[in-house]
């Protein structure tokens, strides 16, 4: 076990990373889930709100790849 | 299982390049640097780590080709192509509406047809409704001329008829008075009678009053 | 590098294929050095000038296959200007086509085995972020005048909020540009990486069936992902189009 413990660092917080992947799943399964829910209840209206739901979807997404981000400047960049 | 191929391919150039460039910030290194082994860089990895999104160097050459390239497509699409695809769709869009428009022509004449249809099949119907009364009323009348006229045929000659029957019973009464007078009269004669011309008829009138009553 | 030695021949490249090299020998990049970034940014423009260009030059009333496709992506974007930015967002179609055309075609040729995808650098992406930012920002200003500043003071708010929120407001006016060019990016880094680290299993001939089928799963919810983050893009340009053409509400 030699090695350099700013790269043990490194690597834990790389890995810590991941839990950012996650909630953004989370965040992302949530929109999606309650626009089936909403679209649903009213599937007239549902067709109109496709654009809301991909705004919605692309912003919970971009801080899971915000901390994909941070994953891959902990990995390569410092 | 393409990345595989292209790791063959990109291996020893690209790591090595993109390592050298961001630890040393020179870019000089990258051609005369060539480690053929990317297993022995990794060994390094935390010295030679680089991410080819964040090379610095590469993002002039970059930022270059891109623009020059969105401004040809830009040029190329607002110029040429955007115009096409819009006359495109608008043609298609009037003959759409034309057609549609033609076809509420067809439709609206097809309405005016059926509609002249039904008023000819209702004024048929009725005219013949009209004649087929008519001619029942022609008939009917003809049929009552012609009972009238052999209802009084028939009364003629009934009458026609009696009158004869009334003849030949006076005549027969008369025939029969003259018979019965002649024998009453030659019996007479025949017992040695005289014969009282008053008395027999008298008494034939009598008689003859009885049996013709 | 991630390039990890865990023996038995396992190897992992899976930032290799993002690598800027010069197309012709090895050697420095200069900024005029045509490289593998240039021959697939052409080859990009050439796709989408092949189907806008060439595959409407019948100019049919009853359009053929590549008629139809092209005039799918002009209606696509067409509604989706006019529905969001509205009408006099419709002024600004040949530039927001031009770009969801770019990063369509982009994406899906960097699907392609070998490829170099080129939405997949920050350099590029941020180019398009920034101009989408300051476009938007200048149009905002030029149509609006000092009035565009409405958008970060939002009257319908209480008054004592309205600091806060105009604070709030300012922040992610300007972390836009950033966020859509990582967006962009990071899908598309996220996604090949993964594929390729899925790839880089099936060295191992256990489990090299479920590598092939992850990455064969992975290739289709790429080309899923391909199209989404085009349309996400434009979408987001066109709202912040809105916001450029309308800051009141």
């Amino acid at each position: 076990m030699e090695g350099n413990i700013a790269e043990l660092g490194q690597y834990i917080g790389v890995g810590l990373t991941a839990f950012g992947m996650g909630f953004a799943a989370l965040g992302v399964g949530n929109v999606a889930g309650n626009f089936l829910a909403g679209a649903l209840r009213n599937p007239s209206a549902a067709a109109g709100q496709t654009a809301t739901l991909f705004i919605g979807m692309a912003f919970a997404e971009a801080l899971g790849i915000f901390s994909f981000l941070v994953a891959l400047l902990l990995m390569f960049a410092v | 299982m393409f990345s595989l191929l292209q790791e063959a391919a990109t291996t020893a150039a690209g790591h090595n390049e993109g390592a050298v460039v961001v630890v040393d910030e020179a870019a000089t290194h990258g051609a005369d640097v060539v480690i053929v082994h990317g297993v022995d860089a990794a060994e390094h990895a935390g010295e030679a780590a680089g991410l080819p999104q964040l090379d610095i160097a590469t993002f002039g050459n970059q930022i270059f080709w891109l623009v020059v390239t969105l401004v040809v497509l830009y040029l190329v699409l607002s110029r040429v192509a955007l115009p096409r695809i819009a006359a495109v769709l608008s043609d298609r869009q009037g003959a759409v509406t034309g057609d549609l428009m033609a076809a509420e022509e067809f439709k609206q004449k097809a309405r005016e047809a059926e509609a002249a249809y039904d008023k000819a099949l209702a004024e048929a119907r009725t005219e013949a409704q009209a004649i087929v009364a008519q001619n029942r009323a022609e008939i009917q009348g003809q049929l009552d001329a012609a009972i009238a006229k052999a209802d009084a045929e028939i009364a003629a000659r009934t009458a026609e008829s009696e009158t004869r029957i009334r003849e030949i019973r006076a005549s027969s009464d008369v025939s029969a008075r003259d018979v019965a007078q002649d024998v009453a009269a030659e019996l007479i004669r025949t017992f040695g009678g005289t014969v009282d011309q008053g008395a027999v008829n008298a008494a034939l009138d009598s008689r003859m009053k009885g049996a013709m009553q | 590098m991630a390039t990890e030695a865990t023996g038995g021949g396992l190897e992992f490249h899976p930032m290799d294929q993002f690598v800027v090299k010069p197309l012709f020998g090895a050697g420095e990049v200069h900024w005029y050095t045509p490289t593998n970034v240039t021959l697939w940014l052409a080859l990009t423009a050439l796709a989408a000038i092949a189907l806008l260009v060439l595959g409407t030059r019948g100019r049919a009333i009853v359009p053929n296959r590549s008629q139809s496709v092209a005039e799918m992506a002009y209606g696509l974007v067409h509604k989706m200007i006019e529905d969001i930015a509205g009408k006099d967002g419709l002024r600004y179609f040949p530039y927001v086509l031009t770009l969801f055309m770019f990063i369509v075609f982009a994406n899906l040729l960097g699907l392609v085995p070998m490829a170099f995808t080129v939405t997949s650098h920050i350099a590029v992406t941020g180019v398009l972020a920034m101009a989408v930012f300051l476009g938007v920002t200048i149009i905002g200003f030029v149509k609006n005048g000092a009035h565009f500043l409405d958008l970060f003071w939002i009257r319908s708010a209480p008054l004592a909020v309205r600091p806060i929120l105009a604070v709030i407001e300012v922040i992610s006016y300007f972390v836009r540009p950033l966020s859509l060019s990582i967006r962009l990016a990071g899908n598309m880094i996220a996604g090949h990486a993964v594929i390729k680290v899925f790839a880089g299993f099936a060295a191992i001939a256990a489990v090299a069936p479920i590598a092939i089928i992850a990455v064969v799963g992975m290739y289709a919810f790429e080309v899923l992902v391909a199209f989404v983050q085009a349309y996400v893009f434009t979408i987001l340009t066109c709202v912040y189009l809105k916001d450029a053409l309308h800051p009141s509400h």
